[in-house]
């Protein structure tokens, strides 16, 4: 026997139906493919563990690594991951003029890095030490290199997400980008600590 | 076929040369001329018939999941019959191959027709059909509008179908590798695959591979955002559980492939060693590396079709699945376990007996969890009210073949049995058991079982029956004496045989695969006959198999929108519950729907990687510069088109469910 209760039809639809707000996926959609690109940088730190020590009878990480010079490039890529703080806080307050500036002054500290990256670079290869020369030498440019095309496509994504908020001020659409830009930018900081710690102190250490 | 040893290069097509057309190869010249023939008709055809701004306007730019997912369907059929031709020449080639006969195929042309096959079957077929059931049904199980990401999904399938044309380029302009599908080094690396077969390899994978993870993304975010209410994750369908773990797979471990094969290029292009045997490289970290994707790849493969076996079978039985929950994490448990079983691929390393134990005992574990999936779906059939349509008769033949594959499985997961069968036939044997038992009789048991959700009419069950008896007996014909080959001692992806008393058992595989042959023209065919009596065989209910999940909640086909009101969920057999609890379809009231714009950025930009694919492999450096430059131009150009959507107006929502409407009245 059917009670009462069965038989009250219950609600199978929803009657009154507003849009769903856009990029309502967008969040956590960046974040799951932050996680994919961390396994790919996961991935070369395994590599960079595994021939890190194969030096080939060629140059190791003592003869090669100036820590000073690394130190000063460290810090111009944490004061940018700061001042990209900063952009978004203006951001909150919906200065369209501070967020611009702040960005762009992030991207002068990210230019920075790689200027200190690439002279590093040409340093080590004019030295003999190229990527060629042995298997630890090969890990080392993909892995840190690998982190520097991600800066450089940083700095591309940070000039457009500039002009777009130019453009159009600071709209839902362009908060959620820099939001997305925020997690990158940060992200490719937590990355470089563990290039930092692993490939050039470590290294210095051995 | 000459290989040219030092590479001349100009710089107008580098090293792309006349030499590269294979016109000394008879049987390339004479597949090319009728490939050449069809392209031409074909695209004689569609201009005749004036469709191709039809096909642009509403297939290629489309950004809705139903239509990129049967896209995804018709793309791995095509390859299929590719890598299936494949198949076909190894038989024919191995059947001969006796007593002093060099058979029909050099050894060039044959180790690149293994190794194709092996690509293209995984690559450009399975993942391809299962990406393409996923996307088409998950939206709709959920009570989904479209997926999270809709532009993205266009570019995704683009993206495989410009790792698709890679492949089959090197089929006509140059060579494909002769590696073996997964393309170990040191023989993948310069010095012994000097020209472009590894790089046609590397970068087709690549182009596909972005378009796989992407679409990974994709289908997680949908599944976790955009569920209708009410469906709790314990209440979701197994086949959107299954989607969920492969769609975690894939974006757990397709970075891990592009990882590998970026490095190996490196090796290639730049002279690195990563790979090499000398200067500090280590070859066995590429094996390491790429069965850390592969074996989590399988699952991905084969987790949906779990998901498929489930749908029928409850569906075919007339009863709510049993042990649901269990279901779900026997799923998960896979799902995890799959990470840990990669080093059973190459026991033979020689890592050590702990490390081999452990990874032989994780190994055997998996079979846990999916045998209790096996009686799950024996005890759904348990008393149920069995219909044997088409998709339980797949689902049936699953479950007998899986289960012997799955043993073969356990056998070489001891490591000191994989010593003797490595690498052997056995292993062939053991792992087409699995994926034509699998992957290939769930994505036919899928196809059948959803054919009339997508076209609005049921498969023709005669046509599906030649099919489906050919495929099963055929498989078991052409694989059961490569196990006994392979329990003989006979090695895989050999060219020529010694030993005349093994041919007989090549001759009975070859037959084997003849009778797949017919099973697969029979498909095509019954796939044809099915559209000339789409009158006869329509549905016009939306729900021809009493079926239980929402998706048969709404018509065959379904509007652009899938509903017109979102669902609320009470049930994990959300439309079963509606159906049995009195629900009766809302007339009025509708509402215009947010629906995201078509766009052709997807074609373009999928386009332009593969034509940068296409200059690396041939070292022509300024077009692949200048196609780099137009695809960062396209995508930042692409992110100033602020307008991507529209509002479906609601007169005409008004009169697409009006005129389903008058069809249900009329039916009844």
């Amino acid at each position: 026997m059917a009670t009462a209760a069965d038989q009250a039809v219950p609600t199978f639809y929803v009657k009154d139906e507003h849009d769903h707000a856009e990029g309502g996926s967008t969040m956590l959609g960046f974040w799951i493919y932050l996680m994919s690109d961390c396994l790919i940088f996961a991935i070369l730190f395994a590599v960079y563990g595994v021939l890190g020590t194969n030096y080939a009878a060629g140059p190791a990480p003592k003869d090669l690594f100036d820590l000073s010079l690394v130190a000063v490039n460290t810090t111009m890529l944490l004061l940018s991951s700061i001042t990209y703080g900063f952009a978004m806080l203006s951001m909150e307050k919906n200065r369209v003029a501070a967020t611009q500036a702040w960005l762009g002054v992030t991207g002068l500290f990210g230019l920075a890095f790689l200027g200190i990256e690439l002279y590093e670079f040409a340093h080590m290869i004019h030295e003999g030490a190229t990527p060629q020369r042995s298997g630890f030498l090969s890990a080392f440019f993909t892995l840190v290199g690998t982190h520097g095309l991600h800066v450089t496509f940083g700095i591309i994504w940070l000039v457009t997400l500039m002009i777009q908020v130019g453009q159009r001020g600071l709209i839902a659409a362009n908060r959620r980008r820099l939001m997305c830009l925020s997690m990158f930018w940060h992200f490719l900081d937590v990355i470089w600590i563990g290039v930092f710690t692993f490939v050039y102190l470590m290294g210095m250490l051995r | 076929m000459a290989v040219p040893q030092s590479v001349e290069t100009t710089f107008l097509f580098g090293r792309l040369t006349w030499q590269a057309f294979p016109l000394d190869e008879p049987i390339v010249v004479a597949t090319f001329a009728v490939v050449a023939l069809g392209g031409v008709a074909l695209v004689g055809a569609l201009t005749w018939f004036r469709l191709w701004g039809y096909l642009w306007r509403e297939w290629f730019t489309s950004v809705d999941h139903k239509k990129i997912g049967i896209m995804y369907m018709v793309l791995g059929i095509i390859m299929l019959l590719r890598g299936f031709a494949d198949a076909v020449m190894m038989r024919l080639q191995q059947a001969m191959a006796f007593n002093g006969s060099e058979g029909y195929l050099n050894a060039h042309h044959y180790d690149q027709i293994f190794t194709a096959h092996g690509v293209i079957m995984i690559f450009f077929v399975a993942m391809p059909l299962v990406t393409g059931l996923m996307n088409y049904v998950v939206p709709l199980q959920i009570g989904a509008r479209d997926v999270s990401f809709p532009f993205l999904n266009n570019f995704s399938f683009w993206m495989t179908v410009g790792g698709a044309v890679l492949v089959m380029a090197s089929l006509f302009v140059g060579e494909f590798a002769q590696t073996g599908w997964l393309a170990y080094p040191p023989l993948s690396n310069i010095g012994y695959s000097p020209w472009v077969g590894v790089d046609y390899y590397i970068w087709g994978l690549q182009v596909a591979g972005v378009g796989t993870t992407l679409s990974g993304i994709n289908l997680v975010c949908t599944i976790v955002k955009m569920r209708a209410p009410g469906m709790s994750l314990m209440k979701m369908p197994v086949f959107t559980w299954t989607s969920l773990c492969t769609n975690v797979l894939i974006v757990a471990s397709f970075p891990v492939l592009t990882a590998v094969l970026a490095l190996l290029s490196l090796d290639r292009y730049v002279g690195t060693n990563f790979f090499t045997n000398d200067f500090g490289g280590n070859p066995m970290m590429y094996v390491n590396l790429i069965w850390i994707w592969g074996h989590p790849e399988v699952y991905i493969l084969i987790l949906p079709l779990f998901g498929v076996f489930s749908e029928v079978t409850s569906t075919f039985s007339g009863k709510r699945l049993f042990g649901y929950t269990s279901m779900v994490y026997a799923t998960v448990v896979i799902t995890v376990l799959s990470y840990l079983v990669w080093l059973h691929h190459f026991f033979t390393m020689g890592s050590g007996a702990s490390v081999n134990s452990f990874f032989g005992i994780t190994t055997m574990i998996i079979s846990i969890p999916t045998g209790a999936k096996i009686f799950n779906w024996l005890f759904t059939m348990y008393r149920g009210r069995i219909r044997f349509d088409l998709p339980m008769m797949w689902t049936v033949a699953f479950m007998l073949t899986f289960t012997v594959g799955g043993m073969t499985g356990v056998l070489l997961a001891v490591p000191p049995a994989d010593f003797v069968l490595h690498n052997s036939l056995f292993l062939i044997a053991h792992f087409h058991n699995v994926i034509i038992g699998g992957v290939l009789f769930g994505l036919f048991a899928g196809i059948a079982y959803w054919w009339p959700k997508a076209f609005g009419f049921k498969l023709d069950p005669f046509w599906g029956k030649v099919s489906f008896w050919c495929w099963v007996v055929g498989f078991w014909l052409a694989f059961m004496p490569l196990y006994i080959l392979g329990l003989m001692g006979v090695t895989r992806r050999m060219r020529v045989f010694d030993d005349p008393s093994l041919q007989i058992w090549f001759i009975i595989a070859g037959l084997g695969a003849a009778l797949i042959a017919v099973g697969i023209a029979a498909m095509l065919l019954q796939f044809f006959v099915s559209i000339m009596r789409r009158e006869k065989l329509a549905d016009d209910t939306g729900d021809p198999w009493d079926g239980r999940t929402l998706e048969w909640s709404t018509s065959s086909p379904p509007p652009a929108y899938n509903f017109a009101f979102t669902p609320v969920v009470h049930d994990n057999d959300a439309w079963w519950d509606m159906k049995k609890r009195g629900y009766s379809r809302p007339l009025s009231g509708y509402r215009p729907i947010h629906m995201p714009k078509n766009t052709g950025t997807g074609v373009i930009l999928a386009g332009l990687s593969t034509v940068v694919g296409f200059a690396l492999i041939w070292y022509i450096w300024w077009l692949a510069a200048v196609g780099f430059v137009a695809l960062l131009v396209t995508a930042i150009g692409h992110t100033f088109n602020y307008h991507r959507d529209f509002h479906i107006p609601v007169e005409e929502v008004t009169r697409t469910e009006e005129a389903r409407t008058e069809l249900l009245a009329a039916r009844s």
